[in-house]
């Protein structure tokens, strides 16, 4: 067949068309395989080696990479190998990864009796235990120290637990009222102000009465905490490390501990499951680089579905009238035009109204005229979740009012004549026919608002998101949803923990399993609309006219 | 399970109540012709549609519209009930009453009008919801919350549609699942459950086959026991077949309307005989 044929057969065009289809695929494919390979790959346990340098010096660790690097003393050999070594021990050693020179290593090795132990600072701690210490009382030695390790560090967490709840939780709760009873007094004093002929004493003692009770009651607590981390805190364990130092730990301060080459495959297997789900349950430690992320998870669903909540209902008003009710002429066409060019918009830009706007305006005015007594710290009037979520609101508005003005457009007008020749109002019309049959369509504009906003983290840095949050925007404590705190967010974690971290290398993984915990969850988010849509498209599936 | 037809019935009452708001009295709305036209124009923007049509419709009888295609039967139809409402620049001219009711009267509740005035259309456009739901959906819009009552109508349209053996075990099962001609019967049950006076039907057959459009037939046939029904078609076999009267249209303007017996064995006009014959259209 004659090339020009083929041309006119559009042959050519199948294979162009497959060869974007397949690079794109490609491209997508390597970048979740690189994130998932790296990021899931860091929990599973490295066997600790020891090399003996040719200098005399020894180092015991896991072996993170190795390389290939140019040599400028030897232009025979213009190549030389490397290899990095996360040595840990920070507090010893000053550093947590060292580079050393295939040539120089002397002899390698896998130790058997080597524990590599997360703690509570300075990372991982590798080496042997070598006693355990009871108060001024030695209890174990030696390889009977080995064995009773893991008892300890269970015995550990428990205690933790314990020593978390009663700080955290009970100590927690009656600061939380102190704190309220405070602002109570504080707002009888602006009430005093306001109206001297009232006589508040009444209120104030009952107040002041309160205060005392609870601060007594934190006294009581402050005890019990006391006694219960002198009951606790008394046993520490001995190391010794690869060039013979020696380290003693509290016990308490040990989160995990195994000997790393004496794991068979199940071992590992278990170490790898507990690393993943404390990942994902637990508060981060040492500045974000170690620890789960769980505040973060937990910040960055909760942002996306008030987003949600809020984006919705705006951007399904607006379409309805741009589609029902407005005249179609030029204005609404200007208007279109206007909100389709908004989603260009850079993200920062809209960082920096929701700062101006919500943050200062809106939430100042706010705490001018309902929390006037916890000024001049502002309770409204900072970056918080609701901000946040506002902002990101009114960046994704634009997507569900085209996707909603497009369902709409969709319903076949033999839908809205049928029900208008029944006698319906428009508006009637629009309720039990319009809506319904339009719903699977306004979803489709949420799913892809959620995918923009899950993402987004620009204009969450002026508008309340942190580095680390001490409480979560949802809590027991009346009212239970503080919208006005600060949260973490998964996006922002990844740049927080990539970037701003003192310790790049060792955050290295968890950069990259965060991105992956981000990919899942807006995966999942995405799955629980597509699961609803698909639900509401059987039931309000149009016949196709 | 037998149904007899509830005269106390909310719709009737309603129904009642719309008459009594009449000032014309019961008597003489049944002396009435259903549909009183009189020199009625219509025009879109700059394009005259309807002509001067004068005509009168009769009550309980079946009355078709035939004519080429955009001879304006179906924009005639569409007049009854208001449904050029939803057009932009439409102007209608003249005078047309429906049951003694002021179509286009300034004061006209439209909603009142479409109330009385149902309507089947070319294509079945149940609402992507259950069977009983498309069925009741009049009688929703109306407020009517009562679940015997709305089980009551479901069941009598149903059954005055002929649907209610083929459904009755499916009721809640979406519309959208039957056959077409199925559809078409659901549509027509659907406008006669708020028991309108008359229906107006747009070429209900014209995307059905031969044994649905069979079905549909006979169906006009019973409802016009009770309703008068006015009928657009293409086929002009359907209309001999039937049609008590028959109207012919042309470019606009209404050429000749007789019984239909008179019109497809002797036509008065030669545009008539040209187009009944086959001979354009």
């Amino acid at each position: 067949m004659s090339l020009r044929k083929q041309v006119q057969r559009g042959e050519h065009l199948i294979w162009l068309t497959g060869t974007a289809l397949g690079g794109s695929l490609l491209m997508i494919a390597g970048l979740i395989a690189v994130i998932a390979v790296n990021g899931l790959g860091s929990f599973w346990p490295r066997p600790l080696v020891r090399l003996a340098l040719t200098d005399g010096s020894v180092f015991l660790g896991e072996q993170v990479q190795s390389e290939t690097i140019p040599d400028p003393d030897h232009p025979d050999h213009p190549k030389r190998d490397r290899i990095q070594l996360r040595v840990g021990n920070r507090d010893l050693l000053g550093f947590d990864f060292k580079w050393i020179d295939a040539d120089r290593i002397g002899s390698r090795e896998l130790p058997l009796a080597v524990w590599y132990v997360e703690r509570r600072e300075y990372g991982p701690l590798f080496g042997t235990p070598v006693a355990i210490k009871s108060g001024d009382r030695e209890v174990a030695q030696g390889e009977e120290a080995a064995a009773r390790l893991p008892e300890l560090v269970a015995r550990a967490a428990g205690d933790r637990a314990a020593v978390r709840r009663l700080e955290k939780d009970e100590i927690g709760d009656i600061n939380h009222r102190i704190e309220r009873a405070r602002l109570e007094l504080k707002r009888l004093d602006f009430e005093a102000h306001r109206a001297p002929a009232r006589d508040l004493s009444k209120q104030r003692a009952a107040l002041e009465q309160r205060t005392a009770a609870e601060k007594a009651r934190y006294q009581v607590k402050q005890e019990e905490l006391a006694r219960l981390l002198d009951s606790v805190a008394g046993t520490f364990v001995t190391f010794r490390t690869a060039d013979g130092t020696e380290k003693e730990l509290r016990s308490l301060d040990i989160f995990r501990a195994y000997p790393a080459n004496e794991l068979g495959t199940v071992g590992r297997l278990r170490v790898y499951l507990s690393r993943l789900w404390a990942f994902l349950v637990e508060e981060p430690r040492e500045s974000n680089t170690e620890g789960g992320i769980f505040p973060a998870i937990f910040g960055t669903v909760m942002m996306v579905m008030i987003m949600s909540v809020m984006v919705v209902p705006l951007g399904v008003l607006a379409a309805l009238y741009l589609r029902e009710y407005a005249r179609q002429g030029p204005l609404v066409r200007l208007v279109r035009i206007a909100v389709n060019n908004l989603a260009g918009v850079p993200s920062i830009v809209f960082g920096v109204f929701g700062l101006g706007f919500f943050v200062y305006f809106v939430g100042g005015n706010i705490d001018r005229f309902f929390f006037p007594e916890s000024l001049p710290a502002p309770t409204y009037g900072t970056g918080g979740i609701l901000w946040a979520s506002l902002t990101l609101a009114l960046l994704t508005v634009p997507v569900v009012i085209v996707a909603s003005e497009e369902a709409l457009a969709a319903v076949p007008r033999s839908m809205r004549e049928a029900s208008l020749a029944m006698g319906a109002t428009r508006f009637q019309t629009m309720l039990r026919v319009v809506l319904p049959a339009a719903a699977p369509g306004i979803l489709t504009g949420l799913i892809l608002a959620m995918a923009r906003g899950a993402g987004e983290v620009a204009p969450l840095m002026l508008t309340g998101v942190v580095k680390l949050a001490p409480e979560l925007p949802l809590d027991g404590h009346f009212p239970f949803f503080h919208l006005d705190r600060k949260f973490m967010h998964l996006g922002f974690h990844i740049y927080d923990v990539g970037f701003q971290s003192p310790n790049v290398e060792a955050a290295k993984p968890m950069v990259y399993t965060t991105a992956i915990l981000l990919l899942l969850i807006v995966l999942l988010l995405n799955l629980t609309a597509i699961v609803v849509r698909n639900h509401l498209r059987k039931k309000y599936q149009t016949l196709a006219f | 399970m037998e149904t007899t037809v509830v005269d106390d019935s909310p719709v009737l009452r309603i129904r009642t109540a719309v008459r009594a708001r009449e000032v014309v009295p019961q008597a003489e709305v049944a002396a009435q012709p259903a549909i009183r036209i009189q020199g009625l124009n219509l025009a879109y923007a700059d394009n005259h549609v309807l002509h001067d049509i004068t005509m009168e419709i009769e009550a309980e009888r079946v009355t078709a519209f035939i004519g080429p295609s955009g001879c304006g039967k179906s924009t005639l139809l569409r007049c009854f009930n208001r449904m050029n409402d939803l057009i932009d620049g439409v102007r209608v001219w003249g005078d047309l009453s429906v049951m003694g009711l002021e179509v286009n009267g300034a004061q006209t509740d439209v909603i009142e009008v479409r109330r009385r005035v149902g309507m089947v259309f070319q294509k079945s456009n149940p609402f992507p919801k259950s069977i009983y739901e498309n069925v009741v959906y009049g009688l929703r819009i109306a407020g009517i919350r009562d679940k015997p009552t709305l089980d009551a109508a479901c069941e009598r349209s149903l059954r005055s549609a002929a649907l209610w053996d083929e459904v009755k075990d499916r009721l809640d099962q979406s519309g959208l699942g039957l056959s077409g001609g199925q559809m078409q019967r659901l549509c027509i049950a659907r406008a006669i459950a708020v028991e309108p006076e008359i229906i107006l039907m747009d070429e209900p057959c014209s995307a059905l086959d031969p044994i649905a459009t069979v079905k549909i037939e006979e169906l006009i046939y019973e409802l016009k026991e009770k309703y008068t029904i006015v009928i657009v078609t293409h086929n002009l076999q359907q209309a001999a077949r039937v049609s008590d009267r028959t109207a012919f249209f042309w470019l606009g303007r209404l050429v000749e309307y007789g019984p239909t017996a008179d019109l497809f064995t002797k036509p008065q006009d030669k545009l008539t005989e040209d187009y009944i014959t086959g001979r354009f259209g």
